[in-house]
């Protein structure tokens, strides 16, 4: 009886157009509307009521783009480097809500560093991404911090600075979600939006996104052309919502594969399969996604994939002790004590 | 427990009262000083007297006058005792308990002729005044024969004085047991202890010196039914009940103990009765950037949010205070305003933050502030930031000081609010389906419009909020007629909002000639400057601004004075500056009485400024 509506809508008679926004307004071929695209799908797919979720951004190219994806959803495109802090204040104020961030390079790795670092200290429950290009675009080409050293802009000239590598930095500062991905491999930034969603805390996904007009050449590590080159993930994923039956068996039948498989618990009760393509690569230890991101790093390489998972911190709702009735929501008598509780506390200070 | 050698049976105050030189005792009237060293814990000492005082029901007013330091550094605390109900600051103070060596000799400087000494005698460098009154007392040796050894010695050290002053004003010692139990609550032990050195000093005293000054308190009644507490408090107090969910802050002094004291309350009368869990949460965050952040994300998302802060912090939330003003979020930030510019006296106090925050915010921006001059006003204001940020949806500056803020303040108990709370217009997804929903579209002509909250199950009712251009229906713009239309309706806002605003307090006398215009915590030093301006023959009226936008009140009492004096606490006169603005064809009339040294306003120098200014008039 569905079968015939399947193409159309999903399990909750929601088409794939109602997810989306108004139309891109970046450059054509920018990595950042392949991440749209993918938000999109991922919100279709999970069946996610439009209300249920938020979306959230800085200043910059990839913050515009929560006008662009998840239309009839409430969205805040706040101020440079200060989506951490609209986030978390949103999210205490309302904590039943999902919420998907945008975030750049230059948004968070330079004016936005600690914000970023402070929300996944408290596990703000969040999927917080980075689409990364290594490059102010909107200011038409300067360097940002995850720019590679050494490397020559147009306008710019050579950057004489290491990079920043924002996934270590969201491990050191706590973060118990940290994948990093490649825009032009849409099947795995979808995988992991979905593992990211269901996430108890922050989930980062740091996405390689290049920038076709301003950091492009073949040599710079942000490249379509090095991406594909270089990218070396680190396994495959099989999401598998608790909710979310009927295509389960598709992914299963092309990813799953016996004996490879580790199968890590979300907090919703949901399951991550990830396939490893190294026998030795855990995604619980701490200790060895850091010295693997610092191996790739000399490799000139970037790792894509589930680089570090532990779900084991209270995410900052949890920690505060909040009523299961948002704090948005409470009725006055909740929110204001009796004439009684005043008298009393009057009395304290006689 | 009572201490060794402290004697338990107390004999009465047996000392005869002096003559002090007109014959006339000075009973009720008079201020005292006392200069210790921070961090020795004489601020416990220091509230036992005030609220002792207090509990005689004699009006009272204790100011802290701290340095910024842990432990180490002079500072004096001021206490006012006036029966006519004048607790402003005043200087000089006719009592010195000079307790600390290091500003002995400058602090014994300053007392009038006529008054009050109260050293060590056991301070080898001491000179004395012979035209005020010396009593010494052998501090070292009450805690030798009390036995009292290492770290509470400094703390008990400062009951001494205490004891003392109690025998030489004539306070009962009951009232100091009660302040003791208030400040100490259930731990007997130390309530004991610290009786204990009173007591002690209170009887050497009695038996080894004679009363010869002039001082002494007796007990009244105006005090009943009142409380103390600082303004920050109230403030705090005020939150709680106006439904605060949500606080970001960042430490700084003097609003630190503002949420200090939501972080006492809130877990106490704030947990939902059903399930035990919080309905509120504070945070805090990495800096004031941040805060204000956290307290727009809320305030958009539907919360009653705050922050507390002070000029630095100020200054940092200025980008998101433009951006609550364009985005129109609804927030509430307390300025507990000390001295600039830069970090300035973290300690002191000031009212220079007036016209930097009205205009937080790049651009076109004017923010609403509201003025409490009284720790009841910062109850009220507690309450009625967030009626009128969620009604007007845009920041609501909450301009208290470090006087009123962190000083100790007896106040008529707070009223529970009358009026429920009022959310403003939001619209729920029943509405949003019955009358569509336009964001930023002025339906009722008032410049304010209707907003829905995150999680309305009506897919009608999202949009993106955004600091960047946007038409009516929230859409990003450039164009400039879309942008025109919405900094003209954000100013339709403003004037709607002069009329919901607190009005201002208006003190009119027959036979005024002159008028005074102020905010804030200058009030208790205008009111005692305005009653000895009338003893001597000039009459004020006196308007205290509650809010800005003003209105018409204000305008209307310019209109009818010639002159009007406006007094703050800050060098540009920038009270004075906003209203001249605001009337420009009655600017001459507006003359600007303003004054920054860190100290609270004094009668005095309002008087004595008036006057001469009045003397070049006439």
């Amino acid at each position: 009886m569905r079968t015939g509506q399947r193409e159309k809508t999903n399990d909750i008679g929601l088409s794939r157009a109602d997810y989306s926004g108004l139309t891109t307004t970046l450059c054509q071929g920018c990595g950042h509307n392949s991440i749209s695209s993918q938000i999109i799908a991922v919100a279709f797919e999970l069946n996610i009521r439009p209300h249920e979720i938020i979306r959230l951004s800085g200043i910059g190219c990839s913050s515009k783009t929560p006008a662009y994806f998840l239309g009839k959803s409430h969205g805040f495109n706040s101020l440079h480097g200060r989506m951490p802090a609209v986030g978390t204040g949103a999210l205490i104020a309302n904590h039943s809500l999902l919420a998907i961030g945008v975030s750049g390079d230059g948004d968070t790795a330079s004016i936005g560093m600690g914000q970023f670092k402070h929300l996944m200290r408290r596990n703000v429950r969040m999927v917080y991404i980075v689409e990364n290009n290594g490059v102010y675009g909107l200011t038409k080409g300067q360097f940002s911090a995850t720019a590679d050293e050494g490397q020559e802009l147009k306008y710019a000239g050579t950057n004489p600075f290491p990079p920043e590598d924002l996934c270590v930095e969201a491990i050191t500062a706590g973060c118990g979600f940290v994948a990093r991905a490649f825009s032009g491999d849409p099947k795995q930034v979808r995988e992991l939006l979905k593992a990211a969603l269901s996430h108890r805390g922050t989930a980062f996904l740091d996405i390689i996104s290049p920038c076709v007009t301003f950091n492009n050449r073949d040599t710079s590590t942000k490249s379509y052309a090095w991406g594909k080159e270089h990218a070396e993930p680190l396994q495959d994923l099989a999401y598998v919502p608790k909710d979310f039956v009927p295509r389960m068996d598709e992914i299963m039948v092309t990813h799953f594969s016996p004996g490879e498989v580790k199968l890590v618990e979300l907090h919703d009760g949901s399951h991550i399969q990830l396939r490893k393509l190294e026998e030795d690569y855990d995604p619980a230890d701490r200790l060895g996604a850091l010295h693997r991101l610092e191996w790739a790093r000399q490799q000139s390489e970037f790792i894509t994939g589930l680089l570090y998972f532990n779900d084991s911190r209270p995410s900052m709702a949890e920690v505060n002790d909040l009523t299961e009735t948002p704090l948005t929501e409470l009725p006055a008598n909740k929110l204001r004590p009796s004439p009684e509780a005043l008298e009393e506390i009057m009395h304290s200070f006689l | 427990m009572s201490l060794p050698g402290a004697k338990v049976n107390i004999a009465p105050s047996t000392l005869e009262l002096a003559d002090p030189g007109n014959g006339q005792a000075i009973i009720n009237d008079f201020s005292i000083v006392v200069a210790t060293v921070n961090g020795t814990g004489s601020q416990t000492s220091n509230l036992t007297l005030l609220r002792a005082l207090f509990k005689m029901g004699i009006p009272i007013n204790g100011k802290n006058i701290f340095p910024s330091n842990i432990q180490g550094l002079p500072t004096w605390y001021h206490i006012r005792v006036s029966h006519e109900g004048f607790i402003a600051f005043r200087e000089p103070a006719e009592i010195l308990v000079a307790f600390n060596q290091v500003t002995a000799k400058a602090d014994m400087a300053k007392l009038p002729a006529g008054g009050v000494c109260l050293y060590s005698t056991e301070w080898m460098d001491i000179s004395l005044r012979d035209d005020v009154y010396n009593y010494g007392i052998p501090t070292n040796q009450f805690l030798r024969q009390a036995g009292v050894k290492g770290k509470i010695k400094d703390y008990l050290t400062n009951m001494i004085y205490v004891g003392a002053i109690v025998q030489l004003l004539g306070i009962k010692l009951e009232f100091i047991e009660e302040a003791l139990a208030y400040h100490f609550g259930r731990r007997q032990q130390l309530v004991d202890q610290n009786m204990g050195i009173v007591e002690m000093s209170y009887e050497w005293v009695a038996e080894n010196l004679k009363k010869e000054d002039p001082y002494q308190v007796v007990p009244l009644d105006q005090t009943d039914g009142q409380i103390l507490i600082t303004g920050n408090e109230a403030a705090a107090l005020g939150a709680v009940f106006g439904g605060v969910t949500v606080t970001s802050w960042y430490p700084i002094t003097p609003s630190t103990s503002l949420v200090d004291a939501l972080n006492d309350f809130l877990p106490k009368i704030r947990r939902d009765p059903d399930t035990g869990r919080a309905t509120f949460a504070v945070i805090q965050a990495e800096d004031e950037l941040a805060a204000a952040g956290m307290v727009m994300g809320a305030g958009w998302a539907g919360a009653r949010a705050m922050t507390a802060t002070s000029g630095p912090g100020l200054s940092l939330m200025s980008e998101f205070v433009g951006l609550g003003y364009f985005a129109e979020i609804p927030s509430v930030i307390w300025d507990i305003q000390r001295v600039g510019p830069s970090t300035g006296l973290p300690t002191r106090t000031s009212q220079g933050d007036i016209l930097f925050a009205y205009y937080l915010g790049h651009g076109d921006t004017k923010n609403i502030l509201l003025f409490p001059a009284t720790a009841e006003e910062c109850f009220e204001f507690g309450v009625i930031a967030f009626d009128l940020a969620e009604e007007i949806q845009t920041p609501v500056l909450v301009m208290s000081d470090l006087d009123l803020g962190m000083n100790t303040w007896m106040t008529p108990q707070f009223k529970f609010p009358s009026e429920p709370l009022k959310r403003g217009k939001v619209l729920s997804a029943e509405e949003v389906e019955e009358r569509g929903f336009f964001r930023f579209l002025d339906l009722d002509g008032d410049g304010i419009t209707y907003r829905t909250l995150p999680g309305n199950k009506n897919p009608k009712s999202a949009y993106l909020n955004r600091g960047t251009g946007h038409n009516r229906y929230a859409v990003y713009s450039e164009k400039p007629e879309d942008w025109e239309e919405n900094m003209e309706r954000l100013n339709r806002k403003f004037e709607t909002a002069r009329g919901m605003v607190p009005r201002p307090v208006i003190d009119q006398v027959d036979g005024a000639e002159i008028g005074i215009i102020a905010v804030g915590s200058t009030l208790p030093a205008i009111e005692e400057a305005r009653s000895k301006l009338a003893k001597s023959g000039l009459s004020s009226d006196f308007l205290r601004i509650r809010a800005l936008p003003t209105n018409d009140d204000t305008r209307d009492f310019v209109a009818n004075h010639k002159r009007i004096y406006v007094i703050e606490l800050n060098r540009d006169g920038q009270l004075h500056q906003l209203l001249t603005v605001e009337m420009p064809e009655m600017a001459s009339r507006l003359m600007s009485l303003s004054r920054i040294n860190g100290f609270p306003a004094t009668a005095r120098w309002i008087m004595n400024s008036i006057q001469a200014h009045e003397s070049v008039n006439n």
